[in-house]
């Protein structure tokens, strides 16, 4: 094998030539580049500069200034940002963490029980978990406020109380749990299902319980999987606008970033300087979770695509 | 920074309280349950396992979705039946038509761009020299969320009255080239393009990826003896590779269908839906939180709900036949 190697220096696999590849690859590259590099440069530029010269100046003119971040993360003078972002950037941080565990734990649960411990009609129900996937979002919304705010009634009979989460934490972590759970199932099923079947059966002749069978192998076996999910979770939960607009009032108590840097979108032409600096505080984390558990989130996604 | 602290410490607080809660919960179930022995083992195991996530889906999607479609047949405060009332005005009116028309622009541009350029650079980045530099560049944008990414792109689109100098990046190429830039975000139809090329942009890397690994499985030795038979470039392509990631490849455009059916946050922070770029989601957010019209609100999700249930029963059959197999 290792002589045709060097025999053939990897030719076969050469579709077409190498120059054509590299040039065409790296200019798109750049090309896919270019608008986060401008927003970056622009992040660091004055007032007038933004509004005078295109972000391509910095190059010829440099006139570096941190002015926006620090009015953008300690306040400044405009009305839309006297707190600064930092209120909000604790917010995003307080909606993910929970949003994340939530629906791995219940979705490894699920998943566990649809791979390993079948019962008539649990191969229909994996199925039938993985195709409500086509419910949009936004069929939910309205329901789901309204049962958060009223409750279940069935005439006179209340079946579930209103529960009054509205505008809290827990009123926009239940909704993250439930719309990620279809996905969850799915990709940890995959996973789980995948799980090496002796050593399940020598636990269960061993007289292991399905809970001790949970514990002690399926999850410690099952992190990269779970590691890969919570990661793509992370970056849905941080980056989502929709479930956030609806469910968390824009105040400061609770709104996540991307909502108000959403609202700053909006006051467009007030606050270009800061809205730079904003934009670029709030893809900064999720960018650092991306390139350092990078590895992670694409077996994630080929976990959920390719198999 | 004192009442900094004073305001965002109890936040912090509610995630102890509520995970600490949550597993404790968990733990005493699983303690419980774990104790039943004999034939109720498994019943309980699969109620105790499975209780949860089907309570949540119920609750959460299962549940609305019925009461959407039953709202779709309502009037705006759902409260009287009207019948068809709502469909028939997304038949008859002239303005849900644009609507439904970029709609179907958006389903037929984007999932293919964005599944044929990832598998150009699919292709083109198989065992290049800093393959992973690109390849993260590339992806990147997967990481931004669109709020993010409608910000980046302002930057690009953004247009100035013509004597002034031009700060976005798209007009001052357009006059370096010599032509007149316009103001790209109004002009009809061509914002909607400008706006797919942000998908694109973002979902190209996700193509990429899946099918990159998909290339790396294709067996050396197969490739390899084909190119000592003399096929080469194109032809190996052609014969060899693209019939061996074609099923990827139909994943992935499978997938894009469904992202670009259901695409929300580029329309609604680049223009709002104004200026004829409006989408089906889009839309049907206006319709219910804007115009506080629940009904044609919900007869716009049951179209999309129509639209994306074939591609998943695709999907699906796709699924059972490669577990068949497997």
């Amino acid at each position: 094998m290792s002589t045709l190697k060097i025999a053939t220096p990897n030719s076969g696999r050469k579709l077409f030539s190498t120059r054509f590849a590299t040039i065409s690859v790296w200019l798109i590259t750049i090309i896919w580049t270019v608008p986060t590099f401008g927003l970056f440069a622009s992040s660091f530029r004055n007032k007038q500069d933004i509004f005078l010269t295109g972000w391509w100046h910095v190059f010829t003119s440099p006139h570096l200034t941190l002015s926006n971040y620090h009015a953008v993360l300690f306040g400044s003078s405009s009305a839309t940002l006297s707190d600064g972002v930092l209120p909000y950037l604790m917010n995003s941080i307080v909606i993910t963490i929970p949003a994340v565990v939530f629906p791995v734990v219940i979705a490894t649960m699920a998943a566990y029980s649809l791979a390993w411990v079948k019962f008539k009609g649990s191969d229909a129900l994996f199925f039938f978990i993985f195709a409500l996937q086509v419910v949009p979002i936004q069929m939910s919304l309205v329901p789901l406020l309204q049962l958060f705010t009223g409750g279940a009634h069935i005439g006179s009979f209340t079946i579930i109380p209103k529960l009054g989460i509205a505008g809290h934490f827990a009123g926009i972590w239940l909704p993250h749990t439930m719309f990620a759970l279809p996905l969850a199932i799915y990709l940890l099923h995959n996973f789980i299902a995948s799980l090496p079947r002796d050593l399940m059966e020598a636990a269960y002749v061993d007289g292991a319980n399905h809970f001790k069978v949970f514990r002690q192998i399926v999850v410690p076996l099952s992190i990269p999987g779970i590691a890969a999910f919570a990661i793509f979770q992370f970056l849905w939960v941080w980056n989502d606008l929709l479930v956030a607009l609806t469910f968390a009032s824009g105040t400061e108590e609770v709104a996540p970033i991307n909502v108000k840097l959403a609202s700053l979108v909006g006051q467009w032409g007030s606050g270009w300087e800061t809205l730079t600096a904003g934009a670029f505080v709030t893809i900064a984390i999720p960018l650092v979770v991306f390139f350092s558990l990078q590895r992670y989130f694409v077996r994630g996604l080929l976990a959920g695509s390719v198999k | 920074m004192n009442s900094f602290l004073s305001t965002n410490l109890p936040k912090f607080g509610q995630i102890a309280i509520a995970l600490f809660s949550f597993f404790a919960i968990l733990m005493v179930i699983f303690y419980i349950a774990g104790r039943a022995n004999g034939r109720k083992q498994r019943p309980i195991a699969i109620l105790v396992f499975l209780g949860p996530a089907i309570i949540l889906l119920l609750a959460g999607l299962i549940v609305p979705a019925v009461q959407t479609i039953l709202f779709s047949f309502k009037d705006a405060n759902s409260v009287k039946f009207v019948g068809f009332l709502n469909y028939s005005w997304l038949i008859h009116d002239p303005d849900i038509h644009k609507v439904l028309f970029n709609t179907l622009l958006w389903i037929i541009i984007t999932p293919f761009s964005t599944t044929a350029l990832g598998l150009f650079l699919a292709i083109m980045l198989d065992r290049m020299k800093r393959e992973s530099i690109a390849k993260s560049l590339l992806f990147m944008p997967m990481a931004i969320s669109f709020v993010g990414a409608s910000v980046i792109w302002k930057f690009v689109y953004d247009f100035a009255v013509p004597n002034k100098p031009q700060t976005g990046l798209l007009s001052a190429i357009v006059r370096a080239f010599g032509f007149k830039p316009s103001n790209w975000i109004l002009t009809q139809p061509l914002n909607t393009f400008l706006l797919m090329i942000i998908f694109i942009w973002v979902q190209t890397g996700f193509g990429m990826v899946i099918l990159s690994a998909a290339i790396k499985g294709v067996p050396a030795d197969i490739v390899e003896a084909s190119a000592l038979d003399g096929a080469s470039g194109w032809r190996l392509f052609q014969w060899i590779t693209f019939p061996m990631v074609r099923s990827t490849a139909i994943v992935v455009f499978a997938t894009m269908l469904v992202t670009s059916l259901k695409l929300f946050d580029i329309v609604r922070t680049m223009t709002g839906g104004n200026f004829g770029t409006s989408v089906i989601a889009n839309e049907m957010y206006s319709e219910v939180f804007v115009r506080f019209d629940q009904g044609r609100g919900s007869a716009l999700a049951v179209i999309l709900f129509v639209f994306v249930t074939p591609i998943l029963v695709f999907n699906i059959r796709n699924l059972r036949r490669e577990r068949s197999i497997a």
